[in-house]
């Protein structure tokens, strides 16, 4: 990436500068924390924010899309009872975190029995050495900016040989105008299992912006379910960055489903560490109006006998930008590694856009991988064998653009959690059929 | 119940069909037998209502009522159902749930209730059984995977469950074998009713020996060019198209 200092700041760029000097002497963490701030917000101004000639940013410009910087999150003016229940019916435990603080008070741990759940805040104060290793090696001044500027979130451990059955939401609130940089961790130990949901709400009309970090292993033989949705308000800038790290036949199946937020961009780094692991990584994007939504995903498979699925599919209409990079590495050694990437972009409107960039870096000789994508309008063809069983023409599309979502959302392989993902895509699909006789 | 007149179609600048005169009264079965190419398709689906032609003279009258302007899904409501010569696959929307919306969407456009799940459960039971159709099949994704006769059984059950008043059925025998070909002739012919007209359009005739039709048409170049009983179809069979394939030229 390019690293070379710069001379010439944006204002935006400024502005993180001053931020970053007026909250730094009263963000969390002792003096191993505030060293590590000074040396990601260097590195965040080295790079700047990511621009076209950032390979791995290419197609969302920070530099040129985010003109204001937010005041930095402080005291949350309300705690965020008033946002709907993104997934109503779906049963949860729930870890509340409003405007980048985690907030115990507005949680429900019950279910969770052997699980630690700790403010991430109180890790920072105690310069928790692991804060900060999953991304140690990937390279990306979002992630630096949050390094630099994170307030708090929360770290759930589960200890090893520990099955939790109940669902445990990582619910983001962002109640207002403001910046919030959150930074998790989730650490599931050997033979463990549970089922993560991950999700992100915000003030509608509000040009917050939210910056989530997460740093996730999962141990041997592990087993783990993850869904984030990301419904954040319709002026807000999301940036979500994952590192996971899987062990030895462990299992790691990871659903995003994009729908909110003006400029959104969700980033997964998924490293296989021990052999036999298998990883599901699935994605479902709806949008419309002018919103952009941005999905990157690396796959590195380190080790031998790894396999993967990744099935990542987007709907746009309106002028809507959907966005699709993967990429698939296969180091060298990581014999019989298996990896399959499909993606695939359904265009609702002639004005949405589809980008796909599906790669493979391949450096081992005994792989099966392969990727493909496709990108088109709602099958005609298949609109009518619909509508000519009576099925009215509006009817008929939501049939088909909610099948095509299903493909993904279903991968996941949880039946409650899909259930619930699929109803915000089917709610999504009614709000459009409302507001649209034609689209904006 | 179905009246067509000098009706000529087109898809961009290529005239398919060049004025078809063809009326099916109340009750009868029709069968169009016709080289391939000669338009019988594209009068299945300009019946059935499908975009993308221009219709540049004539009507088409079902029940009397002119009906070229209406959309496809009305045209289903009132009774008009076309089983296609290539069923789609739909993967993601099992078969269960698209014969529920189907039915449904229409009994909801004639004004009807909607169907319990109950009832709709014992009224695709009963059709599915007869068609050899399973609980496994109507599980799948729509035609997903389906063999060539699994994809015309499911047509004529969509058939059975829609109970139209005009059904057209395209080359429902072709792809199947002769075992195949007796479950869906039976399945067609259980159907037949004073009630019912029928447009079945095939390439063979050893349809026609299962489900007999009233009247034998005969197209070509985009026109009904001859008419006559069932035994024209045999004389079809033994003669083949080659009179007519030259009136395509
Ligand atoms: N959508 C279309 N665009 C252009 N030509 C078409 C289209 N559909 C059919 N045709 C042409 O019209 C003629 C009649 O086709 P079709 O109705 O399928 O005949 P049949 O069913 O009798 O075999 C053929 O020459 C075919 O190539
Ligand atoms: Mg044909």
């Amino acid at each position: 990436m390019n690293a070379e200092p710069r001379i010439l700041r944006t204002q935006a760029e400024d502005t993180f500068a001053a931020e970053y000097q007026a909250a730094r002497a009263r963000l969390p963490g002792g003096p191993g924390m505030a060293a590590a701030r000074d040396a990601a917000f260097a590195a965040f101004q080295a790079a700047g924010l990511p621009h076209r000639r950032v390979e791995t940013w290419r197609y969302t410009d920070l530099r040129a899309l985010v003109r204001a910087v937010p005041p930095l999150a402080g005291e949350a003016p309300s705690d965020g009872a008033e946002f709907a229940d993104p997934l109503p019916g779906l049963d949860r435990a729930r870890l509340v975190i409003v405007d980048g603080v985690y907030r115990p008070e507005l949680s429900d741990l019950s279910g969770l029995d052997g699980v630690a759940v700790q403010p991430m805040a109180a890790l920072m104060e105690a310069d928790d050495p692991r804060i900060g290793t999953a991304f140690a090696r990937i390279d990306d001044p979002m992630v630096s900016l949050n390094a630099a500027l994170m307030s708090g979130g929360v770290a759930i451990d589960v200890p090893a040989g520990v099955a939790i059955a109940r669902a445990i939401e990582i619910a983001h609130v962002t109640t207002s105008a403001v910046g919030a940089y959150v930074r998790n961790a989730v650490r599931v130990g050997e033979g463990a299992s549970v089922r993560i949901i991950e999700s992100h709400v915000g003030r509608a009309g509000s040009a917050y912006q939210a910056n989530i970090v997460t740093e996730a292993s999962v141990a041997d033989r592990a087993k783990v379910v993850w869904a984030k949705l990301q419904a954040e308000g319709d002026a807000a800038l999301h940036i979500g960055s994952l590192a996971v790290t899987i062990g030895r036949e462990a299992n790691f199946d990871h659903l995003v489903l994009m729908t909110g937020a003006a400029i959104a961009r969700a980033q997964s780094f998924v490293t296989f560490a021990g052999e036999q692991a298998r990883a599901g990584l699935f994605g479902a994007t709806m949008i419309g109006g002018k919103q952009h939504a941005d999905i990157l995903l690396s796959v590195d498979h380190a080790v031998p006998n790894g396999s993967s699925r990744e099935r990542f599919k987007a709907v746009m209409d309106g002028r809507a930008d959907g966005i699709f990079q993967g990429r698939i590495i296969v180091r060298p050694g990581a014999q019989k590694t298996d990896a399959r990437m499909m993606t695939q972009g359904l265009l609702l409107s002639e004005e949405a856009t589809f980008a796909a960039k599906p790669e493979l870096e391949i450096f081992a000789d005994d792989v099966q991988c392969a990727h493909g994508a496709t990108s088109g309008e709602v099958d005609e063809d298949l609109l009518f064998y619909l509508i000519s069983r009576g099925i009215p023409k509006a009817e008929a599309e939501t049939l088909l653009v909610t099948a095509f979502l299903a493909e993904a959302i279903e991968g996941l392989g949880d039946e409650a959690i899909g259930e619930a993902f699929e109803k915000v895509a089917v709610d999504w699909l009614a709000r459009r059929g409302n507001s649209a006789n034609g689209t904006v | 119940m179905l009246k067509i007149k000098n009706l000529h179609a087109s898809v961009g600048d290529r005239q398919i069909l060049r004025g078809v005169d063809l009326e099916v009264p109340t009750g009868e079965v029709h069968a169009i037998m016709g080289p391939n190419g000669s338009g019988k398709s594209t009068l299945s689906y300009v019946l059935a209502g499908r975009d993308g032609y221009d219709i540049t003279e004539g009507e088409i009258l079902f029940d009397g009522e002119e009906i070229l302007d209406k959309p496809a899904e009305e045209r289903a409501a009132l009774g008009i159902f076309l089983a296609f010569q290539y069923p789609l696959e739909i993967p993601g929307v099992a078969t269960m749930t698209f014969l529920k919306a189907a039915l449904n969407a229409q009994r909801k456009a004639r004004g009807e209730a909607e169907l319990t799940t109950p009832d709709f459960m014992r009224r695709v039971k009963g059709a599915a059984e007869k068609l050899n159709v399973t609980q496994e099949m109507l599980r799948r994704p729509l035609n997903v995977g389906f063999s060539g006769g699994e994809k015309k059984r499911n047509e004529i059950l969509q058939m059975a469950l829609l109970e139209p008043k005009l059904a057209i059925l395209d080359e429902t025998d072709s792809g199947l074998d002769i075992d195949a070909l007796r479950v869906v002739s039976d399945g067609v012919n259980a159907l037949r009713s004073p009630k019912r007209s029928m447009l079945v359009i095939t390439h063979y005739q050893r349809l026609l020996d299962h489900i007999v039709p009233d009247v034998v048409h005969v197209m070509s170049a985009g026109r009904i060019v001859r008419s006559g009983g069932p035994e024209l179809a045999l004389e079809l069979e033994a003669k083949g198209y080659a009179d007519y394939v030259g009136a395509a030229a």
